[in-house]
């Protein structure tokens, strides 16, 4: 096949896992190492600089990088990133001094509508540049869900008040309580640009007979952020929460903080089905929430205006030689009595503010058409991101919706094109530091996962400010940052200085490399030493050798960067190269070329 | 070597052989020798001979002198049983080894200084003996622990790193075995696994004396431009003559070669050896020929490879001896040792 062309940023991205799964493609290694010198501002500077709060984040991030971490796929658990990202956030300096101040203003305004994730990292990427920021926001708060949806013992409204003054102080005009109720209105206040950034708002509803009949059945998220604002501090002993995503989780946990005592949440398919993260679900089942699986929802029970359950029908479930569900047979009806019901069963876009004939095309979900490069819509100017630009999805999907966003904001305001995006640039520097040494620490630490602490159970249900997890502490984090394979440094092969004797090969401890005649790639992946199943995963190709003409593959999918083919390379062949992504933001573009395989 | 030890996770998905070890399950220490030793791509092609051959680590003895050779059965086969032996004196150690105990399977490995030096009389007596077990010679022409002499087995003119050349006429260990008899005898390169490992499997499963001579570069002392034993003079002068290809008591032949090419030795054990004449002119049973054949091209400066020479059949010393069937290890103590009363009778014999 192809020899790979490892000066595309792409290749060697592709290798670090838990970055190339990040939306925001944080340099997670880096920044692990970092905490493991103890060096907690720096790693905070490192998150911040891709995901802009990592306080938050390392609490409550849907951590995408956690299932495509290497660890994973080795038969065991992934790192726990998320973890080590609020060890760094906990333990930081005070970083204000080591941000930019707000620019020598450009003359420019942009006006940002919310002041949820997205529109506050459009802020702090345009903020540098001399933009003058106006944030419009509905509540007398900023933060948007995160502050609204995320309930404050998972989530300390501290933290994030911390994290979103590190940017609005900088010079933001935040307008509190001013909701923009007409796009037209505000196309005529005569900013340069518009960001969109109002979220998902509306929560679905579920139109059964009885709906309409009590007053305490409930949306979840409306009544997480009636919490939030301390608009409601009780509820029923008996709650059904329907729905099982992590909505749910969330609601059935505030639920028990609010005086629920039964409190179950109800699924209509099957345990593997379920939407929620696995670790929400753990810390719900952890507080003894009934999680009742295929429950379909069938009716209100509405007694004299008194809410007395609901009837569900049990459903059974066929699932085929693919595991999908293939048929549904309603078994029984069942009666659930209950004093509330929350409803947790997803979110729409909403913009009832925006009118129809504005200029805007909306789509069969009633949201505008949203370019998912440049963001913009076809109103130019105006952008969009976050939830209200594609639906839910989370809060680091928000914050990478942002810098695009802000570059785009950028491009425009300058009068450049749009859809002509900054490159990514990739730095490679050699760790060698001597014959057998490296500059990381390359060592393969076999400990499992260290598990999260938690306030006792008889502690946590007092106050609903209690944060329920507890970081970790210094032993737990010590280990588990070597638990990080450092995906970062990279293997790095010359061709032409490789003699062929099969060294690398043999001392690889997972049997990633080969030493065979070329052929395609579906072939290759036949003839490697170990199997090389995982096509996510790309197989690193060198040109013909010196010697026989054959061509060394290595199947990165499984390389736990030991070092030990580069320690056994008698010529330097090999080489263990720290790579770094060179992401451009609208504040900073990419100046530095790739530097390569020398 | 590396302040690391080799880490012990591995591939999930690695293949596991018929009694449900991996390739892991073979290794050893992590190697000691300098990194991009020919001998270390020798022991990884011996841990996949023995691993693909399914037998178990502890049914194995490992036995070498002295020499960076000597040192890798450290770093195959941990289960193995060992015995480090003194220099040049690692035949004897296996010929007793081997006639107290004929179950184990025994592996011998030594290099051209240990076997062709102050070796060669033992070498040669363990040849004539027919010991049953396989002795790899790790050839690399140099004495590597010495800083890089040349050794018995460096061919004249070949040059030394600083430049001197070797004034003396070389020892072909495969020439030497075959005139002394020797019952199956093959030369291999570090550097073709594809080559060295079914000619392993097959030296293995042979009854009686299997030599293979392995030429495995010394990365430090003897890999440069005027060396005819680094990697790339190899490489360029490597003539695969014939290509053994090892097949189990119960598989079937699945290669497709011309009739005439290709012919199969029954083996000791019920398992078969099929050869690939690559020269059509060559014959692998013919002594006589494959000695000329070897000697003309050695003369063209060719380093022929592939099982050169076996004897069908051959006896080995345990036949020739008519030694008590099994290991003594598991004949009763008072069967093995008559006494004092059993030993004046026979004794008495001679009186």
């Amino acid at each position: 096949m192809k020899s790979s062309n490892s000066s595309d940023p792409d290749h060697f991205h592709r290798v670090v896992d838990c970055q190339w799964g990040c939306p925001a493609h944080t340099d997670v290694p880096r920044y692990i190492r970092q905490i493991a010198q103890g060096d907690f501002t720096e790693a905070y500077l490192e998150n911040r600089k891709s995901n802009v709060f990592p306080g938050v984040l390392g609490r409550v991030c849907d951590r995408p990088c956690e299932p495509a971490c290497r660890r994973g796929r080795l038969d065991e658990a992934p790192v726990a990133i998320c973890r080590l990202k609020r060890v760094a956030a906990d333990l930081s300096d005070d970083i204000r001094d080591r941000l930019p101040p707000k620019g020598k203003s450009n003359g420019k305004r942009i006006a940002c509508v919310g002041a949820g994730c997205a529109s506050l990292t459009v802020a702090n990427d345009l903020l540098p540049l001399g933009y003058d920021i106006t944030i419009f926001e509905q509540h007398d708060k900023p933060g948007g869900l995160m502050r609204t949806n995320i309930p404050s013992f998972r989530l300390p409204a501290e933290v994030l008040d911390d994290e979103i003054d590190l940017i609005v102080e900088r010079g933001v005009d935040l307008r509190l309580n001013t909701r923009i109720d007409s796009m037209k209105q505000l196309l005529d206040e005569g900013f340069d640009s518009i960001f969109v950034g109002t979220g998902a708002p509306r929560g679905k509803d579920l139109d059964l007979p009885g709906r309409n009949d009590s007053d305490r059945i409930h949306i979840g998220i409306d009544w997480l952020e009636s919490v939030a604002f301390e608009h409601r501090d009780s509820i029923g002993e008996n709650v059904l929460i329907i729905g099982v995503g992590n909505t749910a989780m969330d609601c059935c946990r505030s639920a028990l903080r609010l005086g629920g005592k039964n409190v179950s949440v109800v699924a209509r398919k099957p345990r593997g089905w379920f939407k929620a993260s696995a670790w929400e679900l753990e810390d719900a089942e952890e507080e003894d929430v009934n999680i009742l699986v295929n429950h379909s929802p069938k009716s209100f029970v509405v007694e004299d205006g008194v809410l007395k359950g609901m009837t569900f029908d049990k459903m059974h479930y066929e699932i085929d030689d693919n595991g999908e569900l293939s048929s549904a047979e309603v078994v029984e009806e069942i009666f659930l009595p209950c004093d509330d019901v929350i409803l947790a069963i997803g979110q729409d876009n909403a913009f009832p503010w925006i009118e129809r004939d504005v200029g805007l095309s909306f789509n069969k979900w009633d949201a505008p058409d949203v370019d998912d490069v440049t963001h913009g819509v076809e109103l130019p100017g105006v952008f969009f991101g976050g939830d209200s630009a594609f639906g839910p999805k989370n809060i680091i999907w928000a914050v990478e919706h942002g810098h695009r966003a802000a570059i785009s904001i950028h491009k425009y305001c300058n009068g450049e094109d749009i859809s002509d995006r900054p490159a990514r640039g990739m730095n490679l520097l050699s760790t060698k530091m001597g014959i057998h040494e490296w500059s990381y620490s390359n060592d393969f630490e076999d400990s499992e996962r260290r598990q999260m602490r938690h306030v006792e159970l008889t502690e946590r249900f007092k106050n609903i400010r209690i944060e329920v997890e507890l970081g970790f502490d210094p032993e737990q984090t010590a280990l588990e940052v070597e638990r990080c394979l450092n995906c970062d440094v990279q293997t790095v092969f010359s061709e032409k200085l490789c003699i062929e004797c099969d060294a690398c090969m043999d001392v690889c401890p997972v049997y990633c490399l080969t030493i065979t005649e070329d052929g395609d790639e579906d072939d290759l992946r036949q003839r490697l030493r170990a199997p090389a199943d995982n096509k996510d995963q790309v197989l690193y190709v060198s040109d013909a050798l010196p010697q026989t003409g054959k061509v060394m593959v290595k199947d990165e999918n499984l390389c736990i960067h030991c070092g030990l083919c580069a320690e056994r390379c008698p010529t330097g062949a090999w080489d263990m190269r720290k790579s770094q992504l060179k992401i451009p933001y609208a504040n900073k573009t990419v100046e530095e070329k790739n530097i390569n395989v020398s | 070597m590396s302040f690391i030890a080799k880490p012990k996770i591995t591939h999930p998905g690695l293949p596991r052989n018929s009694i449900g070890l991996t390739l892991r399950d073979y290794e050893g220490s992590m190697s000691t020798l300098c990194a991009g030793c020919g001998h270390d791509s020798v022991s990884s092609a011996i841990m996949q001979a023995y691993f693909e051959l399914s037998i178990e680590p502890h049914r194995v003895a490992k036995v070498s002198g002295i020499g960076c050779s000597s040192k890798t059965p450290t770093y195959f086969l941990g289960g193995a049983h060992g015995f480090n032996s003194v220099h040049g004196r690692m035949p004897s150690i296996a010929t007793g080894a081997n006639a107290a105990n004929r179950e184990l399977q025994y592996i011998g490995v030594s290099g051209d200084g240990d076997s062709l030096s102050i070796g060669l009389g033992q070498f040669s007596h363990a040849i004539r003996r027919n010991v049953n077990m396989m002795y790899v010679l790790e050839n690399n022409g140099v004495y590597g622990l010495t800083k890089g002499q040349f050794s018995a087995s460096a061919d004249k003119g070949s040059k030394a790193k600083k430049g001197e050349a070797n004034s003396y006429s070389p020892i072909d260990p495969v020439l030497l075995a075959m005139s002394l008899g020797c019952t199956f005898v093959g030369r291999s390169f570090s550097g073709d696994k594809d080559n060295l490992v079914p000619l392993l499997k097959s030296a293995i499963s042979h009854s009686g004396f299997a030599l293979i001579d392995v030429i495995s570069p010394c990365v430090t002392f003897n890999d440069h431009e005027g060396s005819t034993k680094s990697y790339a003079h190899t490489r360029e002068h490597m003539l695969e003559t014939v290509y053994a290809d090892y097949v189990g008591e119960h598989e079937e032949i699945i290669a497709q070669v011309k009739p005439g090419e290709y012919r199969q030795v029954m083996m000791h054990d019920g398992s078969r050896v099929g050869l690939r004449h690559i020269d059509e002119n060559y014959d692998p049973t013919d002594r006589i020929a494959a000695i000329s054949y070897i000697e003309k091209h050695r003369a063209e400066g060719a380093v022929v490879t592939g099982l050169l020479y076996v004897e069908e059949g051959s006896e080995e010393m345990h036949t020739t001896l008519g030694s008590a069937p099994g290991a003594m290890s598991e004949i009763p103590y008072e069967k093995l040792n008559p006494g004092a009363e059993a030993l004046k009778r026979i004794q008495g014999r001679w009186r």
